[in-house]
């Protein structure tokens, strides 16, 4: 028989996905990428947003994007088509979000990995399970759409907490629901007050220009 | 759903931690989980009976999940209180100004091996 033992632990589960996603991040620093998060619930218009924001930016910037979803490449055809630049779909394999390695891996797919000034990175459509996992991006934005309402921020307190920039879409309907625009500010200052706020709505393009502005001016900080 | 990606973290964890430490079989693996990780822990067990058995080294390994309560502190009053019940908002001087102190924890604490 052979002897049990106990082997004390004591670590953090998420401790080793930080570790990566810190190293991840400090590469991407040397190279001068910025790497954004975009987090957000199925359906708040994360792909037609993005859409918008590429367009405002693809001048300027060499830009890639990563397209997460459990099946399908719908996402990155959208993408590419009405954006013309290189859009890739990583395939979560039925996983409910990307970890650090899994952003590290879809990076290396582009077809130009080195030579971006931008990355962005379009998660599951998802407010709880993404903000656990740190994916080595600069900066977390989440988008919230007006129909999902504005107690959203006090239900998933985490993915509020961890996105430093929350874009409010889909104002152009919100006389037909009960949402509370100013508070749902409230509601996304009193679990992060730090979070930066936009109003969009990326059908008509009303806010598009304002977030790309302040995406700009991030991106020129972050090559400092 | 989440439970299943971070059953596999845990596993890769254990993984690592078994070859480096020359194991033979892990017969049982300690999680603390706070309560306010959203980790649901009849779930997360479910998914670690399926998918420790997929691992050789790890068949019937048993999951053990021991609870840490969460309390949150209070910069206004310094009072320290329950999270479940109360929330963000203090329930001694009603003020906004509070931390989590514990409660989000998600640890591997031990792992029992041959």
């Amino acid at each position: 028989m052979k002897d049990i033992r106990i082997i004390e632990v004591k670590q953090s589960v998420f401790a080793s996905n930080d570790k990566r996603a810190a190293e991840l991040r400090n590469e991407l620093k040397e190279k001068k990428i910025f790497l954004l998060n975009v987090m957000s619930s199925p359906g708040s218009g994360k792909t037609t947003t993005l859409t918008g924001i590429i367009n405002e930016l693809k001048d300027e910037f060499r830009i890639g994007v990563m397209e997460a979803d459990i099946d399908s490449d719908v996402d990155a055809r959208t993408v590419s088509k009405l954006t013309g630049v290189e859009a890739i779909q990583l395939h979560t394999g039925g996983m409910c979000h990307l970890d650090a390695d899994m952003t590290r891996q879809g990076i290396e797919s582009l077809e130009d990995k080195d030579n971006y000034d931008l990355i962005i990175l379009e998660n599951v459509g998802n407010l709880v399970c993404p903000a656990e996992f740190d994916t080595g991006a600069v900066r977390n934005m989440c988008i919230l759409s007006v129909p999902e309402g504005d107690d959203k921020p006090l239900k998933y307190p985490l993915m509020f907490e961890v996105s430093n920039f929350v874009l409010i879409n889909k104002l152009d309907v919100i006389d037909y629901f009960d949402f509370d625009l100013n508070k749902c500010k409230e509601n996304i200052k009193y679990r992060n007050p730090n979070a930066d706020i936009f109003e969009i709505c990326a059908k008509t393009g009303m806010g598009i220009k304002e977030v790309s502005d302040y995406i700009r001016n991030l991106i020129y900080d972050w090559r400092k | 759903m989440h439970e299943l990606g971070v059953v596999f973290h845990v596993i890769d964890e254990i993984e690592e931690l078994a070859e480096a430490n020359n194991v033979e079989h892990v017969n049982s693996v300690t999680l603390q989980i706070g309560t306010v990780t959203g980790i649901i822990p009849d779930y997360l067990i479910d998914c670690w009976n399926w998918a420790v058995s997929k691992h050789e080294n790890m068949t019937e390994c048993k999951l053990i999940i021991e609870k840490i309560e969460a309390i949150t502190h209070c910069e206004n009053c310094g009072e320290n209180y329950n999270t479940i019940i109360y929330g963000k908002k203090c329930p001694h001087c009603q003020s906004d100004n509070t931390y989590l102190i514990q409660g989000n924890e998600f640890m591997i604490k031990e792992m029992e091996v041959i």
